[in-house]
């Protein structure tokens, strides 16, 4: 609630922008906590989704020009270009230990990234080129919103996904592989189901990403954007969605915050300091990350009667979002 | 009737050791099985052959009639043999319900259903049938508990539903007993009890308790240093010879000695 009001009271631009970049980066982590979280899978090349995603929007409104139907057929052109990319990847290594898709991801990933900066005539190489944006979009609240509204549907699509039958198979597939295959279950088959739902919502969020600069280049095909969503699936609770989503915020938030103290003083230019320290105590205070941390005190604390899904899913999301807005 | 399993010639070799050694062995359908043998006999290797965990280095393993010694372990699951491990194997963080669940679930051949909630009314079926195991076992009331903090007969008994979750015309039980305390060892001979007197199952059993092997078993298999040492009724194994050595001592150098002695008798 907080959040849909938002826009109309605040008239900070970067404030919303900020606020904008947390919704897609929640989209993100949420796509890697379901390969982390709920398949026990790990990934090193994360990021080669998102910059397929960000890649496609950003040639195709360069090429075709900016309007509504060429980007909604860029986004599905990424997210088709990751589900194959993904279903690749995962035929070849999920079939053995889980170290081999690590590596091979993270192949992939560098390969992608040879790649965006080697076909100049396509991505202007390392540089990166700006592009236009349909009208509609150009504006910043109207962006907000469509974030806002990808990211819920997004958690709730993500949500039905992992309460359906498969969705509890890939859990069973996280806790136990040898079981899980000996029930019958033929387990490369989920790994892959789950590596492709995580592409396919990782080129989502890169596509939105790039919308908001009107800029793309080779950063999207970046480590740091695989640990960015490694450490906010961490921070917020490996195997919740909602941490995931609380990960993004504060991880963006202390980027904001951190750069912004470097007017004060000089010592906060080297925020990437600071915020080694905040990862530190996060992990010491909350080992099983912070949601799954509360989570598991909340069990104890009722004993009794421990149910793993918490109904009111969608409204604790924007309470917790909200209490930072108003600390802020 | 066909036997609902055949071994011929079974052996697998880990390098130049032979963990079992030319098993030919039926089971006819219905039957109750066991397999003793002392320590580092291969049962447990026979099982891990029989179910698909381990690949035979040579000889088939038949079962309803169709050579499976090709197939994954999923693969003979779906034909309908269920095993249980050792040592304990469920789902450590997921709720003893859930464990069930999943095998209900497997058994019922929704594998790749992703739209409906798994608790809608399609598929709620299948928490009922779990929750119905789960009484059989006598876990009924510990539906909520995560299965990492049951006790460990009581995984155990879990471990037996998931099994029976899967309907499995062949059960092929690895020590259900083994490292339970003794107050808990009455109930899971009281599900065995229960699963056999239902009579629509094979089951094959390790055990090393005696006196739960001669009240259950239709017949007997021994097994000593990966050979078949003999196979019968429960009274001809308990009268046997040979037997009787194989467990006291002494008969494992004569083994070595004459590599013959088992094949002939």
């Amino acid at each position: 609630m907080v959040l849909i009001g938002l826009p109309f009271v605040t008239d900070s631009r970067s404030f919303l922008m900020m606020l904008t970049q947390i919704f897609i980066f929640a989209v993100f982590a949420m796509s890697y906590d379901i390969l982390l979280g709920y398949t026990g899978i790990v990934s090193f090349g994360h990021c080669m989704f998102f910059g397929v995603g960000a890649y496609s929007v950003g040639v195709m409104m360069n090429e075709k020009g900016a309007a509504i139907g060429s980007l909604l057929l860029a986004i599905l052109i990424g997210m088709v270009l990751s589900a194959l990319l993904s279903y690749i990847v995962g035929m070849l290594s999920l079939r053995l230990k889980s170290h081999f898709y690590a590596m091979l991801t993270l192949a992939f990933s560098g390969l992608l990234l040879v790649l965006a900066e080697k076909w100049r005539s396509v991505t202007h190489g390392n540089d990166g080129f700006t592009f236009q944006v349909p009208e509609l979009i150009k504006d910043r609240t109207v962006l907000y919103f469509i974030a806002l509204v990808i990211m819920v549907l997004v958690y709730l699509g993500l949500r039905r996904f992992i309460h359906t039958p498969v969705g509890r198979v890939l859990q069973a597939v996280r806790e136990n592989e040898q079981r899980t295959e000996s029930l019958g279950f033929e387990i490369v088959h989920y790994k892959v189901l789950a590596s492709i739902v995580a592409g396919i919502t990782a080129s989502l969020s890169g596509s939105l990403y790039v919308l908001t600069l009107r800029f793309v280049n080779t950063t999207v095909f970046s480590m740091d954007m695989t640990l960015n969503a490694l450490l906010m699936t961490i921070i917020g609770g490996v195997g919740t969605l909602i941490g995931a989503i609380i990960g993004a915020s504060i991880i963006e938030f202390a980027h904001h915050w951190l750069t912004e103290l470097a007017k004060f003083h000089p010592i906060f230019e080297r925020w990437i300091i600071f915020f080694g320290l905040l990862y530190i105590l996060v992990v010491l205070l909350f080992p099983a990350g912070i949601v799954g941390t509360l989570r598991s005190k909340w069990h104890k604390y009722r004993k009794a009667r421990p149910q793993d899904t918490d109904p009111s899913g969608v409204s604790t999301e924007s309470e917790s979002q909200g209490k930072k807005v108003n600390v802020s | 009737m066909d036997p609902i399993l055949q071994t011929e010639g079974l052996t697998i070799a880990f390098g130049a050791y032979t963990a079992v050694d030319d098993v030919t062995l039926a089971v006819p359908r219905n039957h109750f099985k066991s397999i003793i043998g002392p320590n580092g006999a291969g049962k447990t290797t026979f099982f891990n052959l029989l179910s698909g965990q381990l690949k035979v280095t040579q000889g088939t393993v038949k079962f309803k009639g169709q050579d499976v010694s090709a197939l994954p372990p999923f693969a003979r699951t779906r034909l309908g043999m269920g095993r249980s491990f050792q040592i304990t194997n469920v789902f450590p963080k997921l709720t003893v319900l859930e464990n069930v669940r999943l095998a209900v679930q497997s058994q019922a051949g929704v594998r790749f259903h992703m739209l409906l909630h798994y608790r809608s009314r399609r598929f709620r079926v299948f928490e009922e049938g779990a929750l119905h195991l789960l009484d059989m076992v006598l876990l009924g009331s510990r539906r909520d508990t995560l299965a990492m903090h049951l006790a460990h007969g009581e995984k155990r008994k879990l471990e037996i539903a998931m099994l029976l979750a899967l309907q499995p015309d062949l059960l092929l039980l690895d020590e259900p007993t083994a490292g339970i305390s003794l107050e808990e060892v009455p109930a899971i001979l009281e599900v065995i009890r229960r699963i056999k007197s239902e009579g629509d199952r094979t089951i094959m059993l390790i055990e090393h308790k005696m006196e739960m092997i001669l009240d259950l078993s239709d017949s007997i298999t021994v097994l000593f240093n990966g050979k078949l040492l003999a196979d019968g009724t429960p009274e001809d194994i308990m009268n046997n010879e040979m037997v009787q050595t194989a467990y006291l001592g002494g008969l494992y150098d004569d083994a070595v000695a004459s590599q013959g002695h088992a094949d002939v008798y």
